[in-house]
């Protein structure tokens, strides 16, 4: 059976991406998903090859035809989305158009056209620690949950085929809709906090969520020596909310410079975040047997 | 006048710039207010902390059905874009979560048995804390919906001379949604190539959106120059840069604000403003010093 590990935080810029490009380094027969697809940041680690690249068509959009508009105006008061303001034709603005498709079910003159719009991109590559899923949002585009669902299953089916026994994911920040989208079906989350009030914050709201999927949850607070007090607060408050302490991660400016030679913390085997990276990755090991 | 501080790369100092702002701008007199629109993690509340006196329910419409009237038509599924509902027989099976809203199927339904409730799908706090006027979303843990709570966050924020909004990280909805109507962008990066890959991502969602920005480079001495290449190709201006400061980091854990814990740094968030209302004004708006003292 494959295993999923999905990598969270709650708070945004704690260091996932960091942990997820060790893991990628650490772990053996494994397929990778870059799951925060708003603002997908693993590729700057990994150095994918792109081998596949396909379009991800995430809602219908309406436009109005300008031959066929009567300027009745009913599409502009109608829509609950403020999507369409009244011009000559009325202009939909494909920003803020949901796909609901009211505009085009209520139009007399029938003049509103109906269609799947491109909202992203998504790719399957190879890097050097494995196969790995990844997408990009086009431009002020949305749904990035249906996207990450979508490379999700793209993940398990390559999994599948290449006999793997571990997806890992690095996650969105946040607790909404793209996080819902990479936890549903995951085996264990990793989540990885900052010792401070905000991390305390929204950890505790991501437990929450968790406890919802009934997934078992393993924390490591990074850069655990800016604050050791917090730290202590933080481990102690994730064993009462269920969950297991993994580790801590030491705060090491060497993760800026593996980023700008664009490789993992792992390529600086003696720094001090690739040595914690280290030992969270033997508890989990241990932890799954 | 409004103000959004975004990001796409998260924990890159939002909310630590949003608030440094506000205390300097109050601190000066000016009338702010300040709208944390994380609404999936508001912290800024932590660092305040304010007074809660208004706390009001933030809803969606949701669909209900009279069953014992449905005839097992089917319209109102199969008008549903978001699969948001089902038929069997002569139940109708709504799915909260996948509902956007939009109000096809109550306006479809050949029976009229189709109304509209409303749904609480998270709260609107406001208050004030150290004479800044506060107000934040908190969405319900589960709810996958965060645009409608920020508009509505959005929608119940007073006049104010300068309204200051705390933006979600990443790209899609929710940014779009914090972000839409401002005058202005102030993008809180770090020079780093996570920093700049996601900047560029925003970047380009504020030009479809047609929206000026500025930069603000955190940490700015850490990582390399390509940051401030890319603000130089895009025309962005940087208008501060705060150095890699572990006294800063240590009172952002504490949930300190800079402005207060470390006064050294308060000339820095003065000239920031300064910098962002010569924006303003070059672009034809109004500044504030119109209505009363800023930081000018």
């Amino acid at each position: 059976m494959t295993r999923e590990i999905t990598i969270l935080s709650g708070k945004g810029g704690s260091g996932k991406t960091t942990v997820t490009g060790a893991l990628a380094v650490l772990a053996k027969d494994k397929i990778l998903v870059d799951a925060d697809v708003d603002a997908p940041d693993l590729h700057l680690l990994l150095q994918p090859q792109i081998k596949r690249r396909e379009s991800f068509f995430g809602s219908k959009k309406a436009k109005i035809i300008p031959e066929e508009c009567i300027q009745c105006g009913l599409c502009v008061t109608s829509c609950r989305f403020d999507a369409i303001k009244m011009a000559d034709p009325p202009v939909v603005s494909p920003i803020f158009c949901e796909g609901c498709g009211l505009c085009r079910r209520i139009c007399p003159a029938e003049a509103v056209e109906f269609a799947e719009a491109r909202t992203g991109e998504w790719y399957v590559s190879d890097t050097v620690y494995g196969p790995m899923v990844h997408a990009r949002l086009d431009p002020a585009q949305g749904n990035s949950g249906k996207l990450v669902s979508l490379i999700r299953a793209e993940g398990r089916k390559i999994a599948e085929e290449k006999r793997a026994d571990l997806i890992l994911t690095d996650g969105p920040p946040g607790i909404g809709c793209p996080v819902i989208a990479s936890l549903a079906g995951a085996g264990l989350v990793l989540i990885v906090t900052e010792p401070t009030l905000s991390g305390e914050h929204d950890l505790r709201r991501l437990a929450e969520l968790i406890a919802l999927f009934k997934i078992p949850a393993w924390v490591c607070v990074n850069k655990w020596d800016l604050n050791p007090e917090m730290t202590l607060k933080i481990e102690e408050a994730s064993r009462g909310l269920g969950m297991s302490v993994a580790g801590r991660i030491r705060f090491d400016l060497t993760t800026v410079q593996a980023q700008l030679r664009g490789r993992t913390v792992m390529d600086y085997p003696e720094s001090p975040a690739a040595k914690d990276i280290e030992e969270i990755w033997k508890q989990l090991e241990k932890m799954q047997g | 006048m409004k103000i959004a501080f975004a990001s796409g790369k998260g924990g890159t100092g939002k909310t630590t710039v949003a608030l440094n702002v506000a205390y300097i701008l109050q601190k000066c007199g000016a009338d702010v207010q300040l709208l944390d629109c994380d609404v999936e993690g508001p912290n800024a509340h932590l660092f305040l902390p304010p007074r809660i006196d208004r706390c009001i329910p933030a809803t969606v419409k949701r669909p209900e059905a009279a069953e014992d009237r449905c005839t097992g038509c089917g319209v109102c599924a199969d008008y549903c874009e978001f699969n948001a509902i089902t038929v069997l027989k002569n139940t109708v099976i709504i799915f909260p979560e996948l509902c956007h809203g939009c109000g096809v199927c109550a306006w479809f339904c050949p029976e009229r048995i189709i109304t509209e409730t409303e749904r609480p799908i998270g709260v609107i706090e406001g208050g004030t804390a150290k004479d800044i006027r506060f107000l934040q979303g908190r969405l319900n843990v589960g709810e996958v919906m965060a645009p409608p709570l920020i508009r509505q966050v959005k929608e119940q924020a007073q006049a104010a001379a300068v309204t200051l909004i705390d933006c979600p990280p990443g790209n899609s909805c929710p940014l779009i949604e914090a972000v839409r109507g401002v005058d202005l962008v102030i993008l809180v990066s770090e020079p780093t190539p996570f920093g700049l890959y996601d900047l560029s991502l925003t970047v380009a969602s504020l030009k479809e959106l047609g929206l000026p920005a500025g930069v603000v480079v955190n940490r700015c001495d850490i990582g390399n120059d390509e940051l401030y290449l890319f603000c130089r190709q895009e025309n962005l201006p940087v208008l501060a840069e705060i150095p890699h400061d572990r006294r800063i980091a240590e009172s952002y854990s504490r949930g300190g604000l800079i402005g207060e814990d470390l006064p050294d740094y308060r000339e820095l968030f003065a000239s920031l403003w300064k910098n962002v209302l010569v924006l303003i004004e070059g672009k034809g708006g109004q500044p504030p010093t119109a209505r009363g003292g800023t930081a000018a």
